[in-house]
């Protein structure tokens, strides 16, 4: 049976992991490579490096990172942020990526996802999408696209852009739920169900994971193909193991023993 | 040495780290001479089947072929396990190697596609291939097309359809799966290759 992918994301400022509580307020968490080799040995199913780099020269020290993260690695290895051009997606791709991330630059231009997934396939596209939700209603509730870190509003509808990103070629969404990252308060259950049951395409959830708990509430009601967690994992608070075992207890299924 | 094909379908490095970490000889080549000379054949590949069409351009096709026939140990990978068939519905025209019966199929529209994640191999029988590895384990797919369920197989997994996950037959042998990311259970499978 395909399982419930739990992917441990590092956030990398050049070449240090960091984790900000609602994209501010960063904390260092160590190296990226050691980090994602660390994840990858405690049962990650996957591993998301963001560049969060501000700066050209710490997006140069990025790609050695990607580089001597993938080193080692043998588990599926995304990396995301501040990826603008096919050539930017060709150069992390190069330094060790199987997928790459494109989020700001796929709403500014669509075609490029099509023209990552013709060289690299589809597999190899996720967009990312940051949402804030809108309104909440008896029938269902809806989101907004933000930019920049959730300060940049883009009216788009976050549903009739993850449909046209499938269509246009994307193999996975990464939907971070903007109200909720970093809070600890529990994924968005409802705008991830919102696009998880409307798009052809796995969606993976994301923002807002606090306990283990949350995990099993975003796969039974979020209906996540996949979860994603950045700072509840790098410091040892509830390991990967403990939010599998939550997760099998509950029904679902999960890699273990990995 | 054994020859990584590579025909310009999306990124093989990581094939290749993970069999020089289970301590492979090993080339990436576009070059029917170099493929000619290797003991072993892996042929990767992610993406589209289409992309296969170069084998057949620029003589690769004609050359794992010929290495194949008297011996050669080859291993395809994802769209490399694909092109061991006739063909596939996701570019029809393009030949595979016909060493397996069929056409690869879209998946069907109830399920999610691609077929992404991690999944469990179901052993059909002992084989070369999977030899110590334990039946249900967990191996990381991502893929659109498949392969069904064939005379072949040596072990088949189930996303709304039961599907072809490895193959073995003499010297041929396929993997659905990406064994270069599917952790330690991958790369023992990689180093029973390296074995045969």
């Amino acid at each position: 049976m395909l399982t419930k992918r739990i992917i441990a994301c590092l956030d990398v400022d050049g070449e240090r992991t960091v984790k900000g509580v609602q994209f501010a307020d960063l904390r260092h968490a160590g190296d990226p490579a050691e980090l994602a080799l660390r994840h990858a040995a405690s049962g990650a199913d996957e591993i998301v490096l963001l560049d969060i780099s501000a700066t050209h020269e710490q997006r140069a020290t990025l790609l050695h990172t990607v580089r001597r993260t993938a080193c080692e690695l043998f588990i599926p290895f995304c990396v995301g942020g501040g990826i603008r051009t096919l050539e930017d997606a060709a150069r992390v791709m190069d330094a060790g990526a199987d997928k790459v991330s494109i989020n700001s630059a796929a709403v500014s231009h669509p075609e490029l996802i099509g023209q990552i997934a013709a060289r690299f396939g589809s597999q190899a596209v996720v967009v990312a999408i940051d949402a804030r939700r809108t309104a909440d209603n008896v029938t269902g509730c809806s989101g907004e696209v933000m930019l920049r870190g959730g300060r940049q509003s883009t009216g788009l509808d976050v549903l009739a852009w993850a449909q046209k990103a499938a269509q246009l070629g994307a193999g996975e969404i990464l939907l971070t739920c903007m109200s909720q990252d970093g809070t600890r308060a529990g994924f968005d259950c409802a705008v991830t169900a919102l696009v998880a049951r409307a798009v052809p395409i796995p969606v993976i959830a994301s923002g807002g994971a606090g306990s283990p708990q949350h995990f099993v509430d975003v796969f039974q009601h979020g209906h996540a193909d996949a979860a994603l967690a950045a700072s509840i994992f790098h410091f040892g608070e509830h390991a990967i193991a403990s939010v599998k075992q939550t997760l099998a207890t509950a029904g679902i299924p999960v890699r273990w023993p990995c | 040495m054994m020859a990584i094909v590579d025909y310009g379908a999306g990124n093989i490095a990581s094939v290749e780290r993970a069999l020089r970490a289970c301590g492979a000889e090993c080339r990436v080549t576009s070059l029917p001479d170099e493929v000619r000379g290797a003991a072993k054949i892996v042929l990767p590949g992610v993406g589209n089947f289409a992309a296969t069409q170069e084998l057949a351009r620029s003589g690769l096709r004609q050359t794992i072929l010929e290495r194949v026939a008297v011996g050669v140990p080859f291993l395809g990978i994802c769209v490399g396990m694909q092109w061991m068939l006739e063909g596939s519905h996701e570019a029809p025209g393009v030949a595979g190697a016909g060493w397996l019966a069929g056409h690869c199929e879209r998946f069907p529209h109830n399920a999610k596609c691609p077929h992404v994640g991690w999944n469990q191999l179901a052993k059909v029988r002992e084989s070369r291939l999977l030899a110590g590895v334990e039946d249900n384990a967990f191996v990381y797919f991502t893929h659109s097309y498949f392969v069904a369920a064939g005379a072949g197989d040596v072990a088949r997994t189930d996303y709304s359809v039961v599907l072809s996950s490895a193959v073995e037959r003499e010297n041929i042998f396929g993997v659905q799966f990406h064994p270069e990311k599917s952790g330690d259970v991958g790369l023992k499978i990689l180093r029973n290759f390296l074995a045969i």
